[in-house]
């Protein structure tokens, strides 16, 4: 029972890291129908940049700062130059580019940083609490209470502001959103810069517990994807429990069937939902009109 | 025997009934239109029929068997063959290759001879060719053949479309507004189309706006309005149905036509 | 005398394989153009999957994978002689592809590209797992082809090199001359129309679903060949011959040219094969460059290089 309850906290644990960089994907999918496979690259950023600025002198809090800074910079140069001058072009190229991003990105940092792991201390401390004969780090604390936080306060943004309705409304339907007003070029670079600072600040969290170096962008891109098609692409709430989704399933996997193929978990359910569920658990079902 | 039998076919779909309770029959050799205002269901009801949409209820019969539902490929083993309201021709073929897709049934084809070229593969290329060239004469395209598929006017896609659907051979052609968004000239064009189609023995379901035309060809029209069938019968006795004229004009002008 | 594209491509293949060598500054060139040649092979595959049937894969980098290993594992495992483990690899793809493309076709656009993506990504995952068959993350290495042997008795002496750029070379005008017989028959106007409209081909009695398969399956064969021809060539494998990088790298190359032809891929090839082995000292910046290749192409010359210089020299697509 103690070693179930051990892998459901790791499981929500990572999840929770899943379920934030699936919000990210939802975000810039909702601004503009791009699915941005560097949303990944923008964790690790945040994560290395925290890492080598803290390992260089600064305190961990303007280290972590100043890194989500640096994501928020790089998620809206992708945008006005990656993705906005390819408006309009088929999926194919679309997917190219972003793919190219992620590359360039962990490239970079692969040159910028290094190929080493890295983490840094962890905000409270690493004394394992103890939970029903299962133990967890403080740090998983701040995980699960960062990320409540942030789909919280998106919640909050996105029903109680002008700026966020007027997302929605560019995600709904942008040419109606333009007619009314609304500065679509805005909302998508604001929605880029966003993405960007919640998977940065993903970055920040959990790197204290799982370590980063420059290619952990691609395998997290995949499961936070895994994570949004789950919950229906283009829905909050469907990030968040998709995200955890797959966080829970892969920590069962490991724990019970083969810690191996871990990875290969998420891609069994999302091959899975795809095939009975293409909508996903909270999205719209599409009808092809001819 | 009717070629084609609808029966009681309702679609709806997400709370609005599309289509509801609609009953008709197509006659070997008849040109049948299906008229009514716009989101009437016309289109709704060609998709249901050409097997694109799968029907709530309600059956559809072509020459006396079940084909309710079924895949479009298979549909057109049958002999149905449709052209598309929205235009899906396929543009990054030429004017020449888009016709002859349309003879994909007749030709067969065969993945191991078609990769080594052998000369059954390269026979059924140079028979579809020539079929194809002879139906672009026909359509007035002729000269077009090599030109990429996108690069023809408005109205020369709605006429490849009917080439293209007419290579496969059908026994029963649906037109999906075949001259929507035409100009006067480019709408003569399709009419003229039509008639000579019809006149070599494919019996035609026709959705069109063009009353002038629909009157002129039609053996037989059926009236649709928001879902259900509300008229049905020849020509003339239609455009005099108070029914009818309402639900084109309003209801002010269907109690004048009624007095 | 007008050459048709076809005979244009083959020509110019030809001349690139039989001209190129004269102007070798060194052997060392002939294992680059080997190595664009397999490389060639699969993306020509991905050409009649990606090009004419539109559908995108991401993953198939797995049945290079599937090739090469069939090459490394089937003479120790199943006494099979290299030549035949080589049809054995492309027999499993085949295989593997017919049940895996059924379900996974069904699926469109970022979808299908996760599917594959996740496809390829759980075969490299299986390569690296399995050591106890695959020999882990650190590789295997692979039976000779024992075609040098063969060809001094019958008198012909010739590089290692040498060799290997003549075969792949052979195999792929073999494989360009099968992809562009396929391009303008009738199974090739039945797939390149289904890329267009997937509707209107089913009206036209297009059975797009089987299609599509035959256009997958056929394109794990291409890939299984060029990873058996990979494995052989380097004499060693290990799993990232079958990794997402890998999967990326051949996808680019197949775009990048132009992703609806064969000579387009070709030079695909040519750009992404060369372009490492050309800065082979600035390694690190392998990634950087890449990505930075991917995005630029795709933003400035959607269609890919080759219909954007055709435009754009002579105002035409052929």
């Amino acid at each position: 029972m103690a070693e179930l309850l051990q892998f459901l906290l790791s499981g929500v644990t990572v999840g929770a890291i899943y379920a934030l960089v699936a919000l990210g994907f939802t975000l810039i999918y909702n601004a503009s129908e791009v699915v941005n496979f560097a949303q990944g690259e923008f964790v690790m950023i945040g994560g290395m940049t925290t890492a080598f600025l803290s390992a260089a002198g600064l305190p961990i809090w303007l280290a972590a700062l100043l890194a989500i800074l640096a994501a928020v910079l790089i998620g809206i140069a992708l945008n006005k130059l990656a993705v906005e001058p390819a408006r309009g072009a088929p999926v194919l190229a679309l997917i190219i580019i972003t793919i190219g991003a992620s590359i360039f990105l962990s490239g970079t940092a692969e040159i910028v940083f290094d190929k080493q792991f890295h983490r840094f201390e962890a905000f409270s401390g690493d004394a394992p609490i103890e939970i029903g004969g299962a133990t967890i780090v403080p740090q998983s604390l701040w995980v699960l209470g960062g990320a409540m936080a942030v789909f919280a306060g998106l919640y909050l943004f996105f029903t109680r502001t002008l700026m966020g309705r007027a997302v929605l409304a560019t995600a709904n339907n942008r040419l109606a959103a333009k007619l009314v007003g609304i500065n679509t070029g805005f909302v998508m670079t604001f929605s880029f810069a966003l993405s960007a600072a919640i998977g940065a600040l993903a970055g920040v969290l959990v790197t204290p517990i799982t370590f980063t170096s420059y290619d952990v962008g691609v395998g997290l891109a995949l499961k936070g994807f895994a994570g949004a098609m789950l919950g229906g692409m283009g829905s909050p709430p469907g990030a968040l429990v998709g995200g955890l989704a797959i966080g829970l399933v892969e920590a069962l996997t490991a724990g019970y069937i083969s810690s191996d193929y871990k990875d290969a978990a998420a891609f069994i359910v999302i091959l899975g939902v795809l095939f009975f569920l293409p909508q996903g658990l909270f999205g719209a079902k599409q009808v092809e009109r001819v | 025997m009717s070629l084609l039998t609808v029966s009681d076919l309702a679609i709806g779909f997400g709370g609005i009934r599309a289509v509801d309770g609609v009953s008709f029959a197509v006659q070997e050799g008849e040109i049948v239109s299906v008229i009514g205002p716009n989101g009437a269901g016309k289109t709704t009801l060609f998709n249901m029929i050409s097997g694109l949409y799968t029907p709530d209820q309600g059956s559809v019969e072509l020459a006396g068997q079940q084909v309710t539902a079924m895949a479009p490929h298979r549909l057109a083993a049958r002999g149905l063959s449709r052209t598309f309201q929205n235009l899906q021709i396929f543009p990054q073929l030429t004017v020449l290759e888009n016709v002859m897709t349309g003879r994909h049934l007749q030709e067969k084809p065969s993945l191991f001879a078609d990769l080594l070229s052998l000369p059954s593969s390269r026979r059924k290329t140079r028979e579809t060719e020539a079929t194809a060239r002879l139906l672009l004469d026909k359509v007035g395209l002729g000269q077009a053949a090599a030109l990429e598929a996108g690069t023809l006017s408005y109205g020369g896609l709605k006429r490849l479309e009917i080439a293209r659907a007419l290579a496969a051979k059908p026994r029963l052609l649906l037109l999906d507004e075949p001259a929507a968004g035409c100009n006067a000239v480019e709408t003569e064009e399709i009419d003229a189309l039509i008639v000579a189609v019809a006149g070599e023995g494919i019996s035609i379901l026709l959705v069109e706006h063009d009353m002038k035309l629909v009157m002129k060809i039609s053996s037989h029209i059926v009236v649709l309005d928001q879902g259900c069938k509300i008229a049905e019968g020849k020509p003339a006795e239609v455009s005099r149905n108070p029914k009818v004229i309402a639900a084109y004009l309003g209801s002010e002008a269907g109690d004048d036509a009624a007095a | 005398m007008r050459l048709s594209p076809k005979h244009a491509t083959l020509l110019l293949l030809l001349a690139i394989l039989a001209l190129a060598p004269l102007v070798f500054p060194s052997s060392f060139y002939y294992r680059v153009f080997a190595l664009i040649y397999v490389n060639a092979l699969a993306v020509t595959g991905l050409v009649i999957l990606l090009g004419f049937a539109g559908q995108v894969s991401l993953g198939h980098a797995g049945f290079v994978g599937i090739g090469a290993y069939a090459s490394a594992l089937a003479p120790m495992h199943l006494g099979l002689p290299p030549l035949l483990a080589l049809v054995f690899g492309a027999l499993l793809s085949a295989l593997v592809a017919f049940v895996i493309g059924r379900p996974i076709l069904r699926l469109k656009g970022y979808t299908l590209a996760i599917a594959t993506l996740g496809f390829g990504i759980l075969v490299s995952m299986v390569l690296r797992n399995e050591a106890w068959l695959t020999g882990g993350p650190d590789g295997v290495a692979v039976p000779a082809l024992g075609l040098k042997d063969g060809l001094k008795g019958l008198g012909l002496k010739l590089k290692t090199s040498e060799l290997w750029y003549w075969t792949s070379g052979i195999v792929l005008l073999f494989g360009a001359w099968l992809a562009l017989n396929l391009q303008h028959s009738p199974s090739g106007r039945a797939l390149r129309a289904l890329h267009d409209s997937e509707v209107a081909a089913k009206t036209l009695g297009v059975d797009v679903a089987r299609f599509k398969l035959k256009a997958f399956v056929v394109s794990a064969v291409y890939a299984s060949i060029s990873g058996s021809l990979l494995a052989l060539m380097n004499g060693f494998v290990t799993p990232e011959v079958a990794g997402f990088l890998h999967s990326i790298e051949l996808v680019t190359m197949a775009v990048l040219g132009g992703a609806g032809s064969v000579i387009g891929g070709f030079f695909g090839s040519v750009l992404l094969t060369a372009l490492p082995q050309a800065l082979t000292f600035f390694q690190e910046y392998k990634h950087l460059l890449l990505g930075l290749i991917m995005m630029l192409v795709m933003i400035f010359m959607t269609e890919g290089l080759v219909p954007s210089l055709q435009r754009r020299l002579f105002g035409r697509t052929s």
